[in-house]
């Protein structure tokens, strides 16, 4: 009885001194600070849905560089690659749907994002190619493609905005269903096969074995290689989900949208508990971390200060996190 | 001497070498203007700021950890440094060392949450680059500082000499250029501390086993970083005649890149001080180049862009064959 006891106790303190349990007691302690400070307005559904539509492009692009750490690499070319996703889909989307109606517009449409998702599938080929097979470092891979990437959308489009697009696709980043934001709904449609993926299938598995020893995970008889070469193409299509929700976010695309959204992908990943070196982290702390970072700016937005001061904020709760995270885990291993 | 040479040949930066003499070969045939004395130095004072940051990068590398918040640092420095000149007044001395003394105390505080909270400097320097940045903009609300001392906006010109009608001199930039990569090089090279961070970004456990303080090493390594940042910012404010806060957060990837193709390996021990300045020609003769040669501008950051892709692949491919023609032989 007694040990039943305790080891329920110890469940909750592992509970709340592991990465989900502190990221929710920190994220329940900013809510109730917040709304002490703000007061209603803080949990008024015009501010929950203000926070909805601002978290799907961060969160999918942090998605995106998720994958990456979790196998011990890293894609700098996310951001890169849904600009140029965006551009090739407003090209096509300013290109074909005007002037035509009803079914047409959207198989139309459809094909425009093809375009996009082609362009993306492309990029991540080569990423995968050159990391998994010739053996480049990622971080220098990818740096490569980013800035390739990006001269590439800025030498085609003279680094001009392509804009207008037809209703559907406004609707994908600024429409509500019943109230809740549909840019929510495809973050959430991103997160949950996602996480399925990495958790529940063998795939996923070996992700997370790759991330903590490359070399051991190939002599026990996985084709790391190609497991590699499939997560930066998952990566680079998760970019171009990205591509659709921001291009209908700002009813434009460019080529160098979203830049300062690059190393806030690292943070809110690491900050939700992956370990920048791969081989641990769920996608259910990466909410908790976009999540974390959505009500802070949002709260500062609300009180009036700067949104660089909620910059540094979240640089210093990165530090403060995984301090505390170390910490705790030297503990537990002594 | 001739094993040195063949020792050379096989290296990272023979190949760099010989990629640059060809492209210096082809725009010196292509173009009047390459080859030219007003290009040399122009191509030298435009890309100071990365230089001068590529030259404390590489001993960071070197170490075996990375450091991102190098541009927020040169923010800070340069405006701080900047606002306080214009507010009491200040000389060249006073300046670099308010300037020198700032990114000193900005790399201490990256190196101490490394090492007394043992979180991996890349965190450490995500989020002080935020918190860096975050601030000051916070406190200056991004103002530009267009006034900025007499003396600091005339510059330095040593050496000043007319050349068919157009002045040259050895400006504050080049000498800064020059200046880091020589004090870059003695300090790896030459002194003890140089030795020790090579050892210990090969193998930092056996460089602790044999007694050498990774604590003071590693502040060495980010205070030094930070101090060049604070240089590089010099460099840069007076190229810009203004402090503008927004504009060089944003540069680190560029820096970045062109030590890595220098052969710096990110995974720490390796990398040269001569790799680094070739890693950084080519980058810039690139650029230079392409718009020399007429292609437009809009495409430069494209090729530049294959350049490191086909470079990077070139040099894992030739490693692979190494370490196989190596097997072959054991």
């Amino acid at each position: 009885m007694s040990t039943k006891v305790s080891s329920a106790r110890g469940g909750l303190q592992a509970f709340l001194f592991g990465t989900n349990g502190s990221l929710t007691a920190l994220l329940v302690s900013l809510l109730i600070v917040f709304t002490l400070i703000i007061g209603q307005k803080f949990l008024s559904p015009t501010t929950l849905q203000s926070m909805a539509f601002q978290l799907p492009e961060l969160g999918i692009l942090s998605l995106a560089m998720m994958i990456t750490l979790l196998k011990g690499g890293l894609n700098l070319s996310i951001i890169a690659t849904a600009n140029l996703c965006a551009l090739a889909m407003a090209f096509c989307l300013t290109r074909l749907v005007p002037g035509t109606e009803g079914l047409t517009s959207y198989a139309l449409i459809a094909v425009s994002l093809a375009a996009g998702f082609v362009v993306a599938l492309i990029i991540g080929l080569i990423n995968g190619y050159v990391i998994a097979y010739l053996g480049v470092s990622p971080i220098l891979a990818t740096l490569g493609t980013m800035t390739l990437v990006k001269g590439l959308a800025i030498g085609l489009t003279r680094g001009n905005v392509i804009s207008g697009f037809p209703e559907p696709i406004v609707f994908i980043g600024n429409g509500t269903i019943a109230g809740v934001p549909f840019g929510i709904l495809v973050f959430l449609a991103c997160a949950i096969p996602v996480s399925i993926w990495l958790s529940r299938t063998p795939t996923g598995n070996a992700i997370y074995m790759i991330g903590s020893n490359e070399k051991a995970t190939r002599y026990s008889g996985v084709d790391t290689r190609r497991v590699m070469l499939k997560v930066y193409v998952a990566s680079s299509l998760l970019a171009a989900v990205a591509a659709v929700v921001m291009m209908s976010r700002f009813n434009s695309a460019n080529a160098s949208y979203g830049e300062s959204y690059l190393l806030v992908t690292i943070l809110a990943a690491v900050l939700g508990g992956v370990d920048p070196f791969g081989g641990a982290g769920k996608v259910i702390g990466l909410i908790l971390a976009l999540v974390i970072l959505q009500v802070i700016s949002s709260a500062f937005n609300l009180m009036g200060l700067s949104q660089f001061l909620t910059l540094s904020i979240w640089g210093a709760i990165l530090i403060g996190a995984t301090a505390f995270a170390l910490r705790y885990r030297n503990k537990q291993r002594r | 001497m001739l094993e040195i040479f063949m020792r050379f040949r096989r290296s990272h930066e023979f190949w760099l070498a010989m990629v640059i003499l060809l492209l210096c070969i082809i725009l010196t045939v292509a173009t009047d203007s390459f080859f030219t004395l007003r290009n040399l130095s122009d191509l030298l004072t435009s890309n100071a700021f990365i230089g001068i940051l590529c030259a404390g990068l590489i001993v960071v590398l070197v170490s075996g950890g990375i450091d991102i918040s190098f541009t927020a640092t040169a923010t800070v420095t340069q405006y701080v440094a900047l606002t306080i000149a214009n507010a009491y007044g200040a000389t060249w001395v006073t300046l670099f060392l308010m300037a020198g003394g700032i990114g000193i105390v900005l790399g201490a505080i990256n190196a101490i949450f490394i090492e007394r909270f043992k979180i991996h400097s890349i965190i450490v320097s995500i989020a002080t680059l935020n918190i860096f940045y975050g601030l000051l903009i916070y406190f200056t609300r991004g103002k530009y500082i267009y006034t900025l001392p007499d003396f600091f906006t005339t510059g330095v010109n040593f050496f000043e000499f007319e050349y068919d009608q157009i002045p040259y001199s050895l400006n504050l930039q080049i000498l800064l250029l020059v200046g880091s990569f020589l004090l870059t090089w003695f300090i790896l090279n030459r002194t003890n501390v140089g030795r020790q961070i090579y050892a210990m970004g090969g193998n930092p456990d056996a460089a602790k086993r044999l007694g050498f303080s990774t604590f003071r090493l590693n502040l060495f390594v980010y205070c030094y970083m930070g101090f060049i940042a604070g240089v590089a910012s010099l460099a840069q404010a007076q190229f810009a005649q203004s402090v503008a806060p927004t504009v060089l957060v944003g540069k680190e990837l560029d820096v970045l890149a062109a030590v890595v193709l220098g052969g710096a390996s990110l995974s720490g021990g390796v990398g040269t001080v001569l790799g680094t300045f070739l890693g950084l020609t080519l980058l810039a003769l690139l650029q230079n180049g392409l718009v020399l040669i007429g292609v437009s501008s809009y495409y430069t950051q494209f090729v530049t862009g294959a350049v490191i892709l086909i470079s990077v692949s070139a040099t894992a491919l030739e490693a692979a064959r190494q370490h196989r023609l190596k097997r072959a032989r054991a």
